[in-house]
């Protein structure tokens, strides 16, 4: 397995990803600089998080011209597979490669704790059976409000595409256990086809003994299970 | 005398230096006959403003220096394992610690008090900046923010915005830039009503071979400007003379510097790129205070060198701005870095990499003189050392305040002592006040877990993290501290105590503490009964430094802090940095598990002075602020050391402001569902509240497991520490005190407590209009 991380100007979050890949996981991973226009060999790519460009404009908006997105874009339409953690998943859907936005907070300010998330049955290796049906993760994040059309919605849910939603200590979707006022309080999501993972919690501040907890790994383990399942196709 | 310079390019910088102008620069008529000294001749316009700038406070400690050297500036324990000073206070932009295996910390904190007043977000911001270009500039690689914070009390609708605006401003920078802040201090009095104190500390992590220096050396390398263009902004300092000189009208200018965190961001990354590259770098200083004057007339004088820059060559991002404008500019971003000759395209590749500029702005020369020049005129010619060494220096008069001898004479009697329903009552509204309250609503907007080291978060008696450094991993704790009522009512006391309580809360954490950085807000040192109090803080500071063997490492002076109601408390703060050896004696102050013993270290408090509970409850700021033994806290911290790398402690907590129980309090506010039965039996004639709620020094709650208490309460007893269970931790979820030989029952459930606790700031600060969809 290797693994490469996308570093773009403002990217703060891309050494704990590459170590969340090689102290907690034990798999290759390397950078790779925003104004190459290849990946190279590689079964997944991360987009970290961080302020691509400052967040200036919106989140995101900047970062999808950067010329290593349209590799990225090309190497998920050969079905690989991408996750994108925090701005990653800002910059996934501004990309369009992920549906929906993501907006401002409902508190208005930035919410860094560590909240509780219902894993949901969305692909063979990403399902509460693999998982565990209850996880914590960090969130770091101002603008982490997922929001999309009711259509939209609807298609999330027929397909499956949620990921990770807030939730209570008994797993109940409340919108007191919602940290930024998402819909539905989804917390991350996975496109159609089941290669392109977005969230706003983050499996890289989870993988060590001293870390709120050790969850980040399950979901890095579903991630590069998934690319190394050879279909990939899950809808 | 020499003959004058040519006229300025730019006709409105060529006014006659009348006495006016001296005094609007904030220079006396005596310093203004020692830069005519200097220069042999009258300085023009750009020259004043640079003198004015180099010779204020902020730059050249004239009023603090005599009281700075009193503190330490390196260890005296001979060829120490680790806590070695490798660069000293106020050689560079930060001091750099020794932390073992060729590994180093830079760290420093600075203030940004005014700036923040007049505009919270951007002040604050701008002075985590600040703080953080310090340290890169040193080579090191940012791991950890703090910070402390003092407001006026929370009722006031002008210290709410205050209070939102500079915690977002510090929350924008820090989280865009992405270092973890890990805590700090925060409280809340009228005294700082008009008058926050904004105080932001970093911290690096270097190898010894990376230290960099920012000295001018070697006879014509080049001098490059890199990273933000200059603007017109942060020319606060000087602000008559940009209004007397532009003819544009000033009025939407602003006065203080508007931060870009993500320059910073490319900034860091640029520079600590460059630094890797072998031998490229001279010299490397920040342009902060007094930007380009300073960053100028610093490395020259450091390297004992002349310096020459040419300002048609500095990006800018204004048009028409004039030599005095430019030299003056505290834009942020930008850096000044001096590179081997020949090897300008190393720097310029970097630095492209990043989409920044690096531009060749001048040169090192032979000599001493600082030569600048403008549209192909000198602009400024002086020696660079008269602008460092020469500042004027100044002993100022003391004289102690008369309410000293008021307070210090206050007893007590005059107030009834609780009873048991006194105590009931009292408990809540001290947990309420935002001084002793949760500070979640503060840190969870602060990104604390950025770079995936944060071992122990805020909320504990000190933040760590843990760095990778080689194979190796080190833990790293900060506490920060500083109590300016003591400091009002004792000044001395008040600084014995903030080193005392910062290394007891570095203890609590299982951290042996290293070295300080300081930051010394005060007000007026030109009227006695201010300085006497400046002076008598870092006194007690300086005596508890040469108590622990802690070395000051620099830091920051704040002077005038003053309002309409007069000078704030004497606030120094202290922010001292320990090391703990293995992740296994990282301490929390939760404790844990039910059947936990409760044991105090230090016996039960005496003291009421000073306390939190005699201004929130009586509403008296008076008695004397209490005493610190250091012999006392040295042994019953290497006392506490011992037993944490023994595994013998399961949680330690510094008892501090608020007293007794609410140290108790807080020790049960991390896992849900704990109670604690507790027992007090002060001494016959001891009052109930001062036991309670005093604040006495050199306590510490330690919660231990059952089957340790014999070996622990032993290991006391031989030590010389006094120690004794007064409780037990339960699973009831009620908090139950028993008072006296008799037994007296009070009750509370900790849920209830801890509503109270956690909502202290929330409830205050909430926003009416804002609905939650």
């Amino acid at each position: 397995m290797s693994v490469g991380v996308i570093q773009f100007p403002g990217s703060n979050c891309d050494q704990d990803a590459l170590h969340a890949f090689t102290r907690g996981m034990d798999v290759e991973a390397r950078m790779i600089w925003h104004k190459d226009d290849h990946l190279g060999d590689l079964d997944v790519v991360v987009i970290p998080g961080g302020f691509s460009y400052g967040d200036y404009l919106r989140c995101g908006a900047i970062a999808r011209f950067s010329p290593i997105m349209r590799a990225v874009s090309e190497f998920a339409e050969r079905g690989g597979v991408v996750l994108g953690i925090c701005n990653g998943f800002q910059i996934l859907c501004e990309a369009s490669l992920l549906p929906g936005a993501l907006i401002w907070n409902n508190c208005l300010e930035y919410r860094c704790v560590t909240p509780t998330l219902a894993v949901q049955d969305s692909t063979p290796v990403f399902n509460p059976e693999s998982i565990g049906s209850r996880i914590q993760l960090p969130i770091g994040h101002g603008e982490g409000n997922f929001r999309i059309d009711g259509e939209g919605l609807a298609s999330l849910e027929a397909n499956r595409q949620v990921l990770l939603r807030y939730c209570d200590a008994e797993g109940r979707l409340t919108p007191d256990a919602n940290p930024n006022g998402s819909i539905e309080n989804i917390a991350g999501i996975r496109n159609k086809r089941g290669n392109v993972f977005g969230m706003m919690p983050h499996p890289d501040r989870a993988f060590e003994p001293y870390h709120p907890s050790m969850d980040g790994l399950k979901i890095l383990r579903a991630i590069l299970d998934t690319a190394s399942t050879t279909t990939t196709a899950v809808s | 005398m020499s003959t004058a310079l040519p006229p300025n390019p730019d006709p409105v910088l060529n006014k006659v230096i009348t006495p006016e102008l001296v005094e609007q620069h904030g220079l006396l008529p005596e310093e203004y006959q020692t830069i005519i000294r200097i220069l042999g001749r009258e300085p023009n316009l750009t020259e004043l403003g640079i003198f004015s700038v180099m010779w204020s406070e902020h730059c050249s400690y004239k009023n603090s220096r005599v009281l700075l050297k009193l503190f330490p500036n390196d260890k005296a324990e001979e060829n120490p394992e680790v806590g070695r000073v490798l660069v000293k206070a106020g050689e560079e932009n930060a001091g750099v610690i020794d932390i073992g295996g060729g590994w180093a910390v830079a760290f420093k904190i600075e203030s940004h008090n005014h700036p923040s007043f007049v505009e919270p977000f951007e002040g604050a911001a701008t002075g985590v900046g600040g703080i953080i270009r310090d340290i890169f500039t040193m080579g090191a690689r940012p791991v950890l923010l703090t910070n402390s914070l003092r407001f006026g009390e929370l009722e006031s609708a002008e210290v709410r915005h205050l209070v939102r605006g500079v915690v977002s401003g510090i929350a924008h920078y820090g989280n865009c830039i992405g270092i973890p802040n890990i805590g700090g201090d925060i409280n809340f009095d009228p005294c700082y009503e008009g008058n926050p104190l904004v105080n932001a500390q970093c911290l690096g992590i270097l190898r010894h071979d990376q230290i960099k220096r920012g000295a001018a050396s070697g006879t014509g390398n080049p001098v490059y400007y890199v990273g933000a263009p200059t603007g017109r902004d942060g020319l606060g300092g000087a602000s008559f003379a940009s209004r007397e000189l532009t003819e544009e009208s000033q009025a939407d200018r602003p006065a203080v510097q508007k931060g870009d965190p993500f320059m910073e961001k490319l900034l860091l990354e640029a520079c600590l790129e460059m630094m890797e590259i072998p031998d490229l770098v001279v010299g490397i200083q920040d342009m902060g205070a007094a930007g380009l004057t300073c960053s100028t007339c610093e490395t020259a004088s450091r390297g004992e060198t002349g310096i020459e820059i040419d300002l048609d060559l500095v990006p800018q991002r204004e048009t028409g701005m004039n030599s005095y404008e430019i030299m003056l500019s505290e834009s942020q971003e930008r850096m000044l870095v001096i590179v081997k000759k020949g090897r300008e395209q190393e720097i310029e590749e970097v630095f492209e990499k990043w989409d920044l500029h690096a531009v060749q702005v001048g040169q090192v020369m032979d000599g001493d003189r600082m030569v600048v020049r403008h549209r192909g005129v000198v602009v400024a010619d002086m020696p660079a050392r008269s602008l460092t060494d020469e500042a004027p220096l100044y002993h100022r008069e003391a004289v102690q305040p008369a309410y000293m001898k008021t307070t210090w004479n206050w007893q007590p009697d005059a107030l009834a002592d609780l009873d048991s329903e006194g105590v009931k009552s009292t408990l809540p509204k001290l947990l309420d006040h935002p001084t002793l309250g949760g500070k979640q609503w503060v840190w969870r907007q602060y990104d604390h877990m950025v770079m995936a080291g944060t071992v122990v978060a805020p909320g504990s008696d000190a933040g760590v993290v843990c760095v990778h450094v080689g194979d190796e991993k080190k833990y790293l704790a900060m506490a920060n501290d500083g109590n300016g009522r003591y400091c009002c009512l004792d000044p001395y006391r008040g600084g014995v105590g903030a080193m005392a309580e910062c290394v007891r809360n570095l203890a609590c954490s299982g951290a042996r503490a290293l070295a300080m950085t300081d930051n010394l807000n005060f007000g007026n040192p030109n009227k006695p009964e201010v300085f006497y109090t400046f002076r008598e803080s870092v006194r007690g500071l300086a005596d508890a430094c040469n108590a622990y063997d802690i070395p000051v490492t620099g830091g920051n002076v704040s002077l005038y802090n003053e309002n309409q109601a007069g000078a704030i408390d004497p606030t120094p703060v202290v922010s001292v940095v320990g090391l703990i050896e293995e992740s296994g004696h990282v301490t929390r102050q939760f404790c844990r598990d039910p059947g936990e013993k409760l044991v105090l270290i230090g016996g039960l408090p005496d003291e009421l002075g000073a306390s939190q509970y005699l201004k929130i409850i009586h509403g008296l700021k008076v008695g004397r602020a209490p005493k610190v033994d250091l012999e006392v806290e040295k042994t019953q911290n290497a006392f506490l050391l011992t037993e944490i790398r023994a595994g013998r402690v399961v949680a330690a907590h510094d008892l501090s402001e608020g007293g007794l129980l609410v140290a108790l309090v807080e020790m049960l506010l991390d896992t849900g569902g704990l109670g604690m039965d507790i027992k007090v039996d002060p001494e016959p004639g001891r009052r109930l509240d001062a036991t309670l709620f005093g604040e006495s020094q050199g306590r510490i709650l330690v919660s231990v497991e059952p089957v340790h208490e014999e070996a622990f309460l032993t290991a006391a007893e031989a030590g010389g520490v006094i120690a004794g269970t007064i409780g037990v931790v339960t699973d009831d979820g009620r908090f139950n005190l028993g008072l006296g030989s008799d037994n007296v029952a009070v009750h509370w459930t900790v849920e209830d407590l801890r509503e109270t606790w956690e909502k202290s700031i929330e409830k205050r600060m909430e926003r009416p209009g804002l609905v939650q969809t």
